[in-house]
C-alpha cells in the first residue's frame, strides 16, 4: 500500500486552500509573463508556475487519500449556492497528470520557443500556454457545471491563437486554427445547451446537487436531450469520432510546444468531463447513459480505432501521422470507458496516461530535431536517429510503448484493456484492438525503418542532436514510460480509485 | 399552491413580436452574399436582442448585449471585413443540403426535449424555484446590495466572473499574437503597407462638425462610463459595461482624430499593462481574503474580523452593512473595468493598426 | 392556447440557434462563418433568460419597502398567483440565468475577435477568406511544390508580423 497522505509536502496554510492555489498559480502568472521584460524570464516564470501547480496537486492528492472528497466553497459560499472546487481521486488524478505534464512541457519550451518564435512573442506565447493550463485543472477540479463551461473557454482561447503562431513554420496552421475556434466554439455552446436544459429541468448548475436531482426526473426528455448536447459538445472538444476533423490539422501544424502540450492534455481534459457527466452527474445506471454508452460510444471508438489508424497508415507527413494516432487512441480510450464498469474506466484512465506521456515524447522528439530538419514529410527524416541517437532512441521507446511492446507502459495498459473487456464479455472490442494494433505497427514500423535504417543526410542537411534544454524533459518522460511499464502499480491504484470514485456517485 | 397556467399580457405580446423581428433578421442575414450587409444585420440582431431582453426583465444582459454585440463586436466584424473581402461566394446548393439535415436533426431532437420543459413564465419552475430563488431571499443578508445580478455575478458566483475577465484577457493575448499591438500604424509607412482601416477613416479628416461633436461627445461617453461602473450595486451596469462604453469613447476618439493620436494618449503597452493588472488586482482581493483566514474570494474577510466589527453600522454588530462585501465588489468591478477596456482597446489598436500585407499567394483584391 | 405560449418561446429561440448553426456549417466565407458562430451564442442567451422569466415578475433589483412601485406592480397580477410567486411583496424575475449569459456574452465577444484576428492572418497567407479556395490552394501546393520555397515566404510573413 502506497501512502499517499506522505505526498503533503506543503504547509497546512497553503494545503488548506491547494484547490483554489492549483489553478490560481498559473493564472496569476500568466499576468506576470504578459507583463515580463523578455521571453527568457516569461520562460522562468512559466516553469515555476507549473511546478507549484504541480506542488499543490501533490499535496491535494494527499488530503484526498486522507479525506476521501474535498469540497473547497469559492467566495465562502456553501454549493449548491456559490461556486465550489470539488476533487475526488479522479480530479486528483487529472490534476497531477495536467500540471507534471505542464511542468515537463514548460522545461522545454525554453528550448522550443527560441528556436520556432519570434523573441518579440515569446513573452505573449508563454502567457497563452499559463492560462491554458489554467483553464484545463479549473476544467478537471470545478464542481459547477457553467463554471466547467468557463475554464473550458479559458483553455480554449488562448490555444486557438497559440495553434496560430505555427504559421511561421506552415501557413496551414492559420486555416487550421481557425477551423479548429469553429468547431471548438461550437462544441462549447452545445455544452452550454445542455447545460442550460438540464438546469431548466432540475434547477441547479452544481453537479454534486444535478446528481441528487436527476435520479428523480428518470424520464424527462430535457434532461436526455441535455445529456445528449453535453456528450456531443464534450466530443467535438475530444475528438471522439466522427467530431475529430479539426484535430490531425490543428495538432500537425502547430509550434512544437503546442503538439506536445496538447497531444498530452487537451482532449484528456474533455474526456474527464464526459467521464464526470456520464458516470458521477447522470445515474450510472440510467437507461439514457446505458444506451448511450452501448450504441453510440463504443461503435464509434470502434470505428475510430480502426479507420484513424488506416489513415495514419496512409499520411506523408511525421505529425500528421502521430496526429491521425491520437484520434485512434482516443477511441481506445473511449472504447474502455464505454464498457462502463469500474475495471473498464480504470483502463481508459490508465491508457489516457501512457498515451500522454508517450505523444508528448514523440512531439517532443521531433520539435528538438526540428531545427535541422528541412521539410515535414517523412522522407525528410531520413536517418535522424543514426547522427541523432540521444534524441531518437526515446522516439523508439515512445513508439514501442504506442505499440504495446513489455517493459512500457503502453504494455501495461493495452493489458488492462483488453482484461476489462473480456471481463465484460465485449468480445468485439478485444477484436478491434487487436486489429488496430496490427495496423500500427505499419506507421509505427515505417516511422521506424526511416528514422533507424534510411542512409544519414549529411553535410548541410544533417539532423544534429537537440540541445539539452530539450533532451532533458524528454527523457524524463521516457524513464517515466519504462518506470510505470515496470511498476505500474502506484498509477493503477490512482486510477482504479479514481474508477471507485466516480461510478460511488456522490457522497 | 394554483396550477400556474400562462396568458397573454402586454409583455409576453412584445416578445413574440421582438421575436418574430429576430427571425425575419436571421433570414436576412442567412440570403445575403454581402459582408458588410451581414455585419450590420449581426448588429442589428443584437439590438433586438436587447430590446427582448429588457422585456424579460434581464437589464444587465440588455445592456451588455447592446453595448458588446451591437457595439464592439460590429467594430471588429467592420474592421475584418476592411481587412478581407467585402462579399462571400454563392453557394451551391449541394453545400446547404448536409448543414441543413444536421440543424434540422438537432432541432427536432431540442423540440421534442422542449416540450418536457416547464411551462414560460412559470415561477415554480425549478429553475427559478430552486438556486434562483435563493439569492432572490439571501442577497440582503449575505451580500447586502440591491442588485441581485450584481450580487450573484461578483459575490456568488463572483468565482465565474474572474474566470470571464480571464476568458477578456486570454481574448486580447490570442489577438496580439495573431496581429499584434497596432505597432505597424506607429512607423511612416509607405503607401502600400498602410492600414486599409485608417486609410477608409482617414477620408473623414476635413468634417469639422464632426470633431467638434466628437471633442464634447467624448469625454461624456468617459464620463458615463464611470457613472455605469459605481452604479453596478443599484441598478443595472458594472464593470463589463463600463469598460466597454470606456473603449467605445477611445475608439471614437480614434476613428475621428486617427489612431496616431489615440495611440500617442494611450500607448499600447499601457494598454498591455492594464489589461494584466485588472486580473491582478481581481484575483488579489482573492488572496487577501485567503490571507485573512476567509476562503479565496470571500469579500467578508476582506478587512480583518475585529476591524470590520467596529466599523459604522457593519452587520457583525448588529447594524445592516457588509462592509467587506461592499468593498469587495467596488475593488473588483474595477479590476474588470480595466482589464475589459484596456483589452477591447488593444484589441481595436490590432485591427486598425493591421498594415496591408502583400506576402502570401496573389494579390490583394 | 396556454400551451402555445408557454412554448412558443423554446421553439422560436431553437429556431434561431439553428440557424446560428447553419450559417456557420454552409458558408465557406470565414468572416461569414464568424457572424453564424455569435448568432448561434446570442440565441443560446435567449434560451437562458427564457427560462429565467416569471409571469408578472420584475427586474431583480430589489425594491425598497416604501417604494410606490411596489403597489403598481401588485396591483396587475391575480392575488392568487401573487401570493405564490412573490418574495417580500415584489414578484422577481430569476437573476441567476441573467449572470450566466452576461458571462457567456464576454465570452463570445472574446473568440469573435480572436477568430476574426485568425482571419485576417489567413487572408495575408493565402489571399483569400473562402474555405474552398484555400483548400484548393493547399492541395495544388502541397501535391506538387517543393517544401523549400513555402518556408521562405511564410517566415518573410512572420517577420513581418
Amino acid at each position: 500500500m502506497i501512502d499517499f497522505t506522505s505526498l503533503i509536502v506543503a504547509p497546512p496554510e497553503l494545503t488548506r486552500h491547494a484547490a483554489a492555489l492549483l489553478v490560481l498559480g498559473p493564472l496569476v502568472a500568466s499576468c506576470a509573463a504578459a507583463l515580463s521584460p523578455n521571453g527568457r524570464w516569461a520562460w522562468i516564470i512559466s516553469f515555476l508556475a507549473s511546478a507549484f501547480s504541480f506542488w499543490m496537486a501533490l499535496a491535494l492528492t494527499g488530503e484526498v487519500a486522507r479525506e476521501g472528497v474535498i469540497v473547497y466553497a469559492m467566495g465562502g459560499f456553501e454549493p449548491p449556492y456559490g461556486i465550489s472546487f470539488r476533487i475526488d481521486w479522479l480530479g486528483a488524478m487529472f490534476a497531477l497528470l495536467l500540471s507534471s505534464m505542464a511542468m515537463i512541457a514548460a522545461a522545454y519550451s525554453g528550448y522550443s520557443l527560441n528556436a520556432e518564435i519570434l523573441e518579440g512573442k515569446r513573452t505573449l506565447f508563454q502567457a497563452g500556454f499559463l492560462l491554458c493550463l489554467a483553464g484545463l485543472l479549473g476544467m478537471t477540479s470545478t464542481g459547477d457545471a457553467f463554471n466547467a463551461f468557463v475554464f473550458l473557454e479559458i483553455s480554449s482561447i488562448g490555444t486557438y491563437a497559440l495553434i496560430g503562431v505555427g504559421a511561421s513554420r506552415d501557413r496551414r496552421a492559420l486555416p487550421a486554427a481557425f477551423n479548429y475556434l469553429i468547431l471548438g466554439t461550437v462544441g462549447a455552446t452545445f455544452y452550454v445547451i445542455g447545460v442550460g436544459f438540464l438546469y431548466a429541468a432540475a434547477g441547479t448548475l452544481n453537479m454534486a446537487d444535478l446528481a441528487s436531482r436527476l435520479p428523480a426526473l428518470e424520464e424527462s426528455r430535457a434532461a436526455e436531450a441535455g445529456f445528449a448536447f453535453i456528450m456531443v459538445g464534450l466530443g467535438l472538444k475530444a475528438a471522439m469520432f466522427p467530431l475529430h476533423g479539426w484535430l490531425p490539422s490543428a495538432y500537425a501544424h502547430a509550434p512544437s510546444l503546442m503538439n506536445v502540450f496538447l497531444s498530452a492534455t487537451a482532449t484528456k481534459a474533455a474526456v474527464y468531463l464526459m467521464v464526470r457527466f456520464a458516470f458521477d452527474v447522470f445515474p450510472p445506471d440510467s437507461i439514457i447513459v446505458e444506451r448511450f454508452m452501448i450504441w453510440v460510444m463504443a461503435p464509434l471508438a470502434g470505428v475510430a480505432a480502426i479507420v484513424c489508424s488506416t489513415q495514419a497508415i496512409f499520411q506523408t507527413e511525421l505529425r500528421r501521422i502521430l496526429a491521425f494516432s491520437s484520434v485512434a487512441q482516443v477511441g481506445y480510450m473511449m472504447l474502455a470507458i464505454a464498457v462502463a464498469s469500474g475495471a473498464g474506466i480504470a483502463a481508459g484512465l490508465l491508457h489516457l496516461t501512457a498515451h500522454a506521456l508517450m505523444k508528448a515524447a514523440l512531439f517532443m522528439a521531433i520539435g528538438g530535431v526540428t531545427l535541422s530538419v528541412t521539410g515535414l514529410r517523412l522522407s525528410d527524416f531520413n536517418g535522424a536517429g543514426r547522427t541523432a541517437p540521444w534524441t531518437m532512441t526515446p522516439f523508439a521507446i515512445a513508439s514501442f510503448s504506442l505499440l504495446g511492446v513489455p517493459l512500457t507502459m503502453g504494455f501495461l495498459t493495452k493489458w488492462r484493456l483488453i482484461e476489462a473487456m473480456l471481463g465484460d464479455a465485449y468480445y468485439w472490442a478485444v477484436a478491434v484492438i487487436a486489429i488496430s494494433s496490427i495496423l500500427s505497427l505499419f506507421y509505427v514500423g515505417r516511422m521506424l525503418e526511416v528514422l533507424f535504417f534510411q542512409p544519414a543526410q549529411t553535410g548541410k542537411n544533417r539532423i544534429r542532436e537537440a540541445p539539452l534544454g530539450a533532451l532533458i524533459p524528454l527523457w524524463v518522460l521516457t524513464v517515466a514510460t519504462i518506470w510505470f511499464g515496470i511498476d505500474g502499480r502506484m498509477v493503477e491504484y490512482i486510477a482504479d480509485s479514481a474508477a471507485t470514485a466516480v461510478l460511488g456517485g456522490v457522497e | 399552491m394554483t396550477e400556474y397556467a400562462p396568458h397573454l399580457d402586454t409583455n409576453t405580446i412584445v416578445n413574440f413580436g421582438l421575436l418574430a423581428m429576430l427571425l425575419a433578421v436571421l433570414v436576412a442575414i442567412v440570403r445575403t452574399r454581402s459582408l458588410l450587409a451581414a455585419v450590420l444585420l449581426m448588429g442589428i440582431y443584437s439590438l433586438i436582442s436587447a430590446v427582448w431582453f429588457v422585456v424579460l426583465d434581464a437589464a444587465d444582459v440588455a445592456f451588455t448585449e447592446a453595448v458588446v454585440g451591437a457595439g464592439v463586436s460590429t467594430a471588429f466584424l467592420l474592421g475584418a471585413i476592411l481587412l478581407t473581402r467585402t462579399e462571400s461566394l454563392t453557394k451551391r446548393w449541394q453545400d446547404m443540403v448536409m448543414p441543413g439535415l444536421v440543424c434540422v436533426g438537432a432541432g427536432v431532437l431540442l423540440f421534442y426535449a422542449a416540450l418536457d420543459l416547464p411551462l414560460f413564465g412559470d415561477p415554480s419552475a425549478p429553475a427559478n424555484a430552486h438556486v434562483g430563488r435563493f439569492y432572490i431571499e439571501e442577497t440582503k443578508n449575505d451580500v447586502g446590495v440591491p442588485n441581485i445580478v450584481t450580487a450573484v455575478l461578483a459575490s456568488y458566483r463572483g468565482f465565474d466572473t474572474l474566470g470571464e475577465t480571464i476568458v477578456v484577457f486570454a481574448g486580447g493575448i490570442g489577438v496580439a499574437l495573431m496581429l499584434g499591438f497596432g505597432e505597424r500604424s506607429m512607423g511612416d509607412l509607405p503607401p502600400a503597407l498602410r492600414s486599409p482601416v485608417m486609410e477608409a477613416l482617414a477620408e473623414s479628416d476635413h468634417h469639422v462638425v464632426l470633431r467638434s461633436v466628437a471633442k464634447l461627445l467624448i469625454p461624456i461617453i468617459a464620463l458615463y462610463a464611470f457613472y455605469v461602473q459605481f452604479h453596478g450595486e443599484v441598478g443595472a451596469g458594472g464593470g463589463f459595461q463600463a469598460g466597454v462604453i470606456f473603449a467605445v469613447a477611445v475608439i471614437l476618439h480614434a476613428l475621428i482624430f486617427g489612431l496616431a493620436d489615440t495611440m500617442d494618449a494611450i500607448p499600447p503597452e499601457l494598454a498591455r499593462a492594464f489589461a494584466a493588472l485588472g486580473v491582478l488586482l481581481y484575483s488579489g482581493v482573492g488572496v487577501i481574503n485567503m490571507i485573512n483566514g476567509g476562503n479565496f474570494l470571500d469579500y467578508d474577510h476582506l478587512f480583518p474580523l475585529a476591524f470590520e466589527a467596529g466599523l459604522p453600522g457593519s452587520h457583525l454588530s448588529g447594524g445592516y452593512h457588509h462592509w467587506g462585501q461592499h468593498f469587495g465588489i467596488i475593488i473588483i468591478e474595477l479590476g474588470v473595468l480595466f482589464t475589459v477596456a484596456a483589452t477591447m482597446i488593444a484589441m481595436f489598436y490590432a485591427f486598425a493598426g493591421r498594415a496591408a500585407d502583400v506576402v502570401g499567394e496573389g494579390a490583394r483584391g | 392556447m396556454s400551451s402555445f405560449v408557454g412554448y412558443a418561446n423554446y421553439f422560436a429561440v431553437i429556431i434561431l440557434m439553428m440557424g446560428g448553426l447553419y450559417v456557420i456549417f454552409s458558408t465557406s466565407n470565414l468572416i461569414k462563418r464568424m457572424i453564424g458562430l455569435s448568432i448561434l451564442q446570442t440565441s443560446v442567451g435567449l434560451f437562458y433568460i427564457t427560462t429565467s422569466k416569471v409571469f408578472g415578475g420584475t427586474v431583480p433589483i430589489l425594491i425598497d419597502e416604501d417604494d410606490p412601485a411596489r403597489a403598481e406592480l401588485a396591483s396587475r397580477l391575480d392575488p392568487a398567483y401573487f401570493e405564490s410567486a412573490a418574495y417580500d411583496g415584489v414578484v422577481y424575475s430569476n437573476p441567476l440565468p441573467h449572470v450566466l449569459i452576461l458571462t457567456a456574452i464576454v465570452v463570445g465577444v472574446a473568440t469573435l475577435a480572436v477568430g476574426l484576428a485568425i482571419a485576417v492572418r489567413v487572408r495575408e497567407a493565402y489571399g483569400t477568406v473562402e474555405r474552398e479556395e484555400i483548400e484548393r490552394k493547399d492541395r495544388i501546393r502541397h501535391a506538387h511544390e517543393s517544401y523549400e520555397d513555402e518556408l521562405d515566404e511564410t517566415e518573410a510573413s512572420e517577420a513581418d508580423a
